[in-house]
């Protein structure tokens, strides 16, 4: 045995955005969803801006500028909506697409999103997403819109995703069309924990 | 149309609200003409389950006939149909291996965060429980709007098979059997049931079905053990009996092969653990009364299997671990696969080898649901199984 005590590991082998120093709240985050469909075709679906506004609940709508570059318009506090423009930087077909925020949007924001293969199980898709907080008073509006848990935000337009390719359609619980156009997102979340301490 | 909602702890109410319609491609409605109320129900009648809000529609045991159907759903209007009460997708990682109980696309993205919280992963929808489970309108009501309905639920081809044969198969006759299967029987057997509400009571046949020697069934209501001993059980009633010492002599100091706890978090009995439990419950120190599963730990045999069907939602206090590790006890629980268990099941029903009828104590219309309720919760050694049947409502005028 050539291991020795000496060679303790400087690091383990988890991905960063789980390490303790990140808040994944504030600055870096990562969520990931298997799915049981093929990497190209998720990649393909993505691929498309036109298709992402069904899963993204605070999405309005995301109008194609060009191949590269769309303007994304998302809802923000007292009816008012907040846009920006996303350019994709970097893309590998059936794998993996990066984007940026184009200089001197209201929300700066950058990550990617991976299609990896995982055999029997289908695919494993993970996004990374890092942002910066936006300043001044329309600033903070949009923060409590975008950094107000934003990874629960990942996580379930992550998982409509899954539903929408799995399943062939998002779930709602409701029982009528009016309830289901009604129905804000749950924010059920982190608040009102039932557990006793 | 009419259904019972749920308002608060023991306040279930016969409302008027608005009919369910078709929203997904998968969807189907479904007019109700039987469904059931669950034990499970009572602990949402308690207000032990978390999630619940006022006017939430009851009720996760329910069949009836195809009215309606949406442009992907399978199913034809004026089909018979029995719907597992769990919505599983049939696509996903564990609806391809047969854990339909572990399927999270039925479960609406903005209600996985609280059960993820909780346990780590978000929970299965189901019909008629808590938001934690999605927040779906159930069963006990006129109409329900039924998703995945090509893949759900079973249609009853023979109409000569009448609803209170099959209308278990929505949960609690695969629960038990499920519950049976978990305890892994060998041959010469012994299995202790606690608990013989409706699950327990299918798990002693259907421990006897896969070939128990003997089973052994505790509980303290005469009326349920009576009913235990009619399929062949030998029967302690805790209140006149030392449960554990009962156990180790009936089984010559070895203690059962296999336990099932069919009782869980609302254990009943006069034990200084639970008193000490109903106390934290109440103050809210602790959130599951557990004697149940602590007897059943204790009395296995060593290298014996626990399987445990019972419903716990959050943390138990002196939770034997030890004894479970020492006797090399073997603990399989979960919510049940129903899915798997649909057609082998009704093939036995079918055929005339389970009979779940005897169970059924009171049938009465939607309108009294409120008063089954009552009844189901206080006078539990008589009210065995009450089916509410919608269909027996008074036509609505030009409805």
């Amino acid at each position: 045995m050539s291991h020795s005590s000496s060679e303790a590991i400087e690091r383990d082998d988890a991905p960063i955005t789980a390490h303790t120093d990140i808040h994944p709240d504030r600055s870096l985050l990562a969520e990931s969803v298997t799915i049981n469909r093929p990497a190209a075709e998720l990649y393909d679906f993505w691929r498309d801006p036109a298709n992402l506004v069904q899963v993204m609940e605070n999405v309005t709508s995301i109008e194609q500028i060009d191949a590269r570059r769309s303007l994304w318009t998302v809802k923000a506090p007292a009816g008012n909506e907040v846009s920006w423009e996303s350019v994709i930087t970097e893309e590998v077909p059936g794998r993996e697409i990066y984007w940026q925020s184009a200089e001197g949007s209201e929300i700066q924001n950058s990550g990617r999103i991976e299609f990896r293969d995982a055999g029997a199980r289908g695919t494993v898709v993970r996004a990374v997403i890092a942002y910066a907080p936006p300043g001044g008073k329309v600033g903070q509006f949009i923060a409590k819109l975008f950094q107000r848990e934003p990874r629960i935000q990942a996580r379930r337009d992550l998982h409509r995703f899954k539903q929408l390719m799995e399943a062939g359609e998002i779930a709602t619980s409701a029982r009528t069309s009016a309830q289901r156009e009604e129905r804000d997102e749950d924010q059920y979340a982190t608040m009102n924990r039932e557990q006793p301490a | 149309m009419k259904a019972l909602t749920w308002q608060g702890k023991h306040d279930v109410r016969y409302d008027e609200i608005d009919d369910p319609e078709i929203l997904n491609p998968r969807d189907a409605i479904i007019r109700v003409t039987s469904t059931a109320i669950c034990g499970s129900d009572l602990h949402l009648y308690d207000g032990y389950i978390p999630g619940m809000k006022p006017g939430d529609v009851l009720g996760h045991e329910f069949m009836g006939e195809v009215v309606e159907t949406g442009s992907a759903s399978t199913l034809q209007k004026g089909q018979r149909v029995v719907v597992p009460f769990h919505i599983a997708c049939g696509n996903c990682y564990h609806c391809g291996k047969a854990d339909y109980s572990g399927c999270e696309n039925g479960n609406p993205a903005d209600k996985q965060d609280a059960s993820r919280e909780a346990y780590g992963q978000p929970m299965t929808a189901a019909f008629g429980y808590s938001h934690l489970t999605g927040g779906y309108s159930g069963g006990q009501a006129e109409y329900v709007r039924v998703p995945f309905s090509d893949f759900g639920p079973i249609v009853i081809p023979d109409d000569s098979i009448e609803d209170d044969k099959v209308l278990f198969l929505s949960d609690i006759l695969p629960t038990g059997w499920m519950a049976a299967e978990n305890s892994e029987i060998e041959p010469g057997d012994t299995v202790a049931v606690w608990g013989c509400g409706p699950v327990g009571l299918f798990a002693v046949q259907s421990a006897f079905l896969m070939g128990a020697e003997r089973v052994i069934a505790i509980d303290h209501f005469p009326h349920r053990l009576e009913l235990a001993r009619s399929f062949g059980a030998e029967t302690i009633n805790f209140e006149q009996t030392q449960v554990y010492d009962a156990l180790q002599e009936m089984t010559g100091g070895i203690g059962p092969d296999a336990s099932i706890d069919c009782v869980g978090l609302e254990a009943h009995g006069a034990f200084a653990d639970n008193v000490i439990d109903q106390i934290k419950a109440s103050t809210f120190l602790g959130t599951d009364r557990a004697h149940g599963i602590r007897q059943v730990i204790l009395a296995t045999r060593k290298g014996g299997r626990v399987s445990m069907p019972a419903v716990y939602g959050g943390f138990v206090d002196k939770f034997p671990l030890g004894a479970l590790m020492q006797k090399g006890l073997t603990l399989r629980t979960g919510q049940t696969h129903v899915h798997r268990y649909l057609r082998p099941l009704y093939t036995a029903i079918a055929e005339g080898k389970i009979d779940s009828t005897f169970l059924i104590s009171h049938r009465m219309t939607l309108e009294d649901g409120p008063e089954g309720y009552r009844k189901f919760h206080s006078e539990q050694d008589t009210h065995t199984k009450i089916v509410l049947k919608p269909g027996s409502q008074p036509a609505r005028a030009a409805a």
